[in-house]
């Protein structure tokens, strides 16, 4: 099954990680800045290969956690009008609004389902004339060109039942955003392989150049992963800032083009407000004049909706890279996937989840003694099989 | 927020420990996800209200002193969509789901009642193709249906078929296989690929369709388990079948249960590469995906390979594997080593397992 072992070597991944210890001389904060990588990063345990100046800083490109809690509260109200099919990717669902999540919206009646894509919500609006179908469009780059193709088809066949509840983000303006904060601490990114397939990584030699920053396009494989790191390490160390492409294999320097076109035709940039960091100029999409009756919040006036955040959430200054999850004093405590106070705890992507799952609440020692246990209790099986075939 | 979970508690005076489920007031699909949901209903509500010993030892079976006899109780119910999917039916499951109960639990299975929940509307052809799937599912597991019952309930208050089926079985003289018995050490098997119920499922389900070569491995596990038990049963201290919430949940029960650490070689777990291939599209991890014909052992490790040789020698168990082990360390927790050689966590789900955005 190619793709599915050939990037997860463990011989490869151990020589690379070698490398990358031969390499760094200096401390180095890299910014990964998509959730599908630091979902991979933790998964598979990529940061416990790297040497322990190597620190790997979690960036805010996880589309649920950066969806503005507002936004998530008009959801809720809207998928619980009577008459709407409220269509979402899964993820979405488990996110806490201020009062509940799309799951409580759904076992209190609400018609909530989860699709793989959103064309699956077109057909539905088709199947269904007599209901209002909406399409919970999230996300970055990356998800934009299906939910622009939703509507794009939708007005082709001339539907007035389906509608998206648009909060797009992009990549970009958010690494500016981050580079540009006077409480900087990053040394280099990975960029986001998926997002720069869509949209090429044209738009990026400007800000590397501006702030004198490396960027290496990186894929999502333990392998990928690894080869990203070492690039953006070797570049540090050689005092370079260029735009590299370590995911040559699916991201060409131009993007997709007939996606880009399509993206044009459907949205317009906008300010766009990010949980937990805050309002970004120029940093999302709204559909434009052509497919505004497609916005859901213009075909359903929805007011009165009470926002409130967690006082004890800090995870803006998780997604900016200023605060590890576990240094947030909730993190373990009052917040948990089973109670999550911000969205950064909700998403297997989402930075707190993502460590608070795969064991970075375990100290350095248990976690090193898991590691010796394992072996040992190889070496005990193995003696033991050896015994048991004299 | 806080003060929002506060507002929104309902009144849980007469429940022993409210907190746990205050955050959700109403059921929801977690809840019988097979994960953490559910098992807070169990120990928050259900285990308070009818507490008494035979209940707390929460296997998949109960176990019954009766008239001099030590028999095992279990009861199911099943309500998957669609009924009819590749590799079997509601019908195979019913029979094997509770089948297997038994059989993980040290029994014997010997007789099983089947109720019936029917929409108005059903067609009669597919009910007998139902019936037909669990008599035939009763004849190869060896066991009989000796009582049931019938109720319809009207059209769209039920999807189509629901069943229930409970089961009795003899347990084994001096064979004990609960929950609690794996001991630091023991080696853990499986006795085939993991995932492929729960994917086979997925392949056909509305609004998911993809094309597969997925089958369900609905399967009755009772015969191969009698032969592990014949051969070596002293050496077997837990035994479970990983249905929903997939070997992740089970594992992490069993740690939990028995009160130790679980490590788990994440490159020896046996996956199909359709299972696999179709998780990674999905976004869902195999370890967490649904089986309904498999077995997971824990064994003393110096029968560890005679019995993985027994289990392949079995129809059932050709793919059986080696994946792990027990330890004294980082108890009640399930951590897996990594093919790139470093360590994860993998923790119970909390309700379903969710697809993710990208």
């Amino acid at each position: 099954m190619k793709y599915l072992t050939e990037f997860r070597n463990g011989e490869i991944a151990q020589r690379m990680a070698r490398e990358i210890h031969a390499a760094a001389t200096r401390p180095w904060k890299i910014m990964e800045v998509c959730g599908g990588q630091t979902h991979s990063i933790i998964k598979n345990g990529i940061d416990q290969m790297l040497p322990a100046g190597i620190e790997m800083i979690h960036g805010p490109g996880c589309p649920v956690c950066v969806t503005p809690l507002e936004l998530i509260d008009k959801a809720l109200a809207i998928a619980r009008q009577p008459g709407v099919i409220f269509c979402s990717f899964g993820d979405m669902l488990r996110v806490p609004g201020t009062e509940g999540d799309l799951f409580q919206v759904k076992g209190a009646g609400g018609d909530v389902r989860v699709v793989y894509s959103p064309l699956d919500a077109v057909e539905l609006a088709v199947k269904n004339p007599d209901k209002q179908v909406v399409f919970f469009g999230v996300g970055f780059e990356t998800t934009a060109p299906a939910n622009a193709m939703s509507v794009h088809v939708a007005k082709r066949r001339g539907l007035k039942n389906y509608s998206l509840l648009v909060s797009h983000v992009l990549v970009p303006p958010a690494i500016e955003a981050i580079l540009s904060a006077p409480d900087r601490r990053i040394d280099g990114f990975l960029l986001a392989g998926h997002v720069c397939s869509v949209m090429g990584y044209w738009e990026y030699p400007p800000l590397a150049e501006k702030y004198i920053t490396p960027m290496v396009v990186t894929g999502f494989e333990p392998l990928d992963l690894l080869d990203g790191i070492r690039r953006c390490v070797m570049q540090l160390e050689a005092g370079r800032h260029e735009v590299e492409n370590a995911y040559e294999r699916i991201v060409r320097f131009e993007g997709n083009q007939a996606a880009q076109k399509l993206l044009a035709e459907v949205f317009t940039v906008t300010d766009r407000a990010w949980r937990g960091i805050g309002v970004i100029p120029k940093s999302g999409w709204r559909l434009s004049e052509a497919y505004r009756e497609f916005d859901a919040e213009e075909r359903f006036q929805i007011a009165g909706t009470h926002t409130a955040e967690s006082p004890l959430c800090r995870s803006g200054d998780v997604l900016r890279g200023v605060i590890k999850p576990a240094e947030c004093a909730a993190f373990g405590k009052e917040c948990t996937p089973r109670h999550p106070l911000g969205a950064t705890m909700v998403s297997s992507e989402g930075a707190c989840a993502a460590y608070y799952n795969y064991g970075r609440f375990l100290s350095a020692e248990e976690l090193a003694g898991a590691g010796r246990t394992v072996l040992a209790s190889q070496q005990v099986s193995e003696s033991a099989s050896r015994q048991g075939s004299k | 927020m806080k003060e929002m979970m506060q507002d929104a508690k309902p009144d849980f005076a007469n429940w022993s420990c409210p907190l746990p489920l205050a955050d959700y007031p109403t059921i929801v699909m977690g809840h019988g996800g097979g994960g953490k949901l559910g098992n807070e209903l169990v120990e928050h509500l259900f285990l308070p209200a009818f507490r008494n010993p035979e209940l707390e030892n929460l296997g998949d079976a109960a176990v019954l002193e009766l008239g001099g006899g030590r028999l095992a109780m279990s009861t199911d119910s099943y309500v998957v969509q669609p009924l009819f999917f590749p590799g079997g039916s509601i019908g195979e499951l019913a029979v094997n789901g509770t089948v297997n109960d038994l059989a993980v639990s040290g029994a014997e299975p010997k007789f099983l009642s089947a109720s019936f929940i029917l929409e108005e509307g059903f067609p009669l052809a597919q009910l007998a193709a139902i019936v037909e799937a669990m008599a035939r599912a009763a004849a190869t597991a060896g066991v009989k249906i000796v009582t049931g019952d019938t109720k319809v309930v009207e059209r769209g208050h039920g999807d189509g078929c629901y069943i229930n089926t409970a089961g009795v079985g003899l347990l084994r003289p001096e064979i004990s296989v609960g929950p609690r018995g794996a001991k630091p050490g023991d080696a853990i098997l499986v006795s085939g690929t993991i995932g492929d119920h729960g994917m086979a499922i997925m392949s056909v389900r509305e609004g998911l369709e993809f094309e597969s070569q997925i089958r369900s491995d609905c399967a009755a596990l009772n015969g191969m388990i009698a032969e592990v038990l014949a051969a070596a049963g002293a050496s077997v201290h837990a035994m479970r079948d990983p249905t929903r919430g997939g070997l992740a949940s089970t594992l992490n029960e069993i740690a939990a249960a028995s009160g130790v650490g679980i490590e788990i070689d994440e490159p020896s777990l046996p996956v199909r590469a359709e299972v696999q291939s179709a998780c990674e599209l999905l976004g869902l991890d195999p370890v967490y995906v649904a089986n309904e014909g498999k077995a997971v052992f824990f064994v003393a490790p110096e029968m560890a390979d005679k019995i993985l040789a027994i289990l392949r020698a079995n129809p059932l168990g050709k793919e059986a594997a080696r994946i792990g082990s027990v330890t004294a360390e980082h108890k009640r927790m399930l951590v897996a080593r990594t093919a790139m050689g470093a360590n994860r966590v993998i923790p119970i789900q909390i309700g379903e397992q969710l697809p993710r955005i990208c």
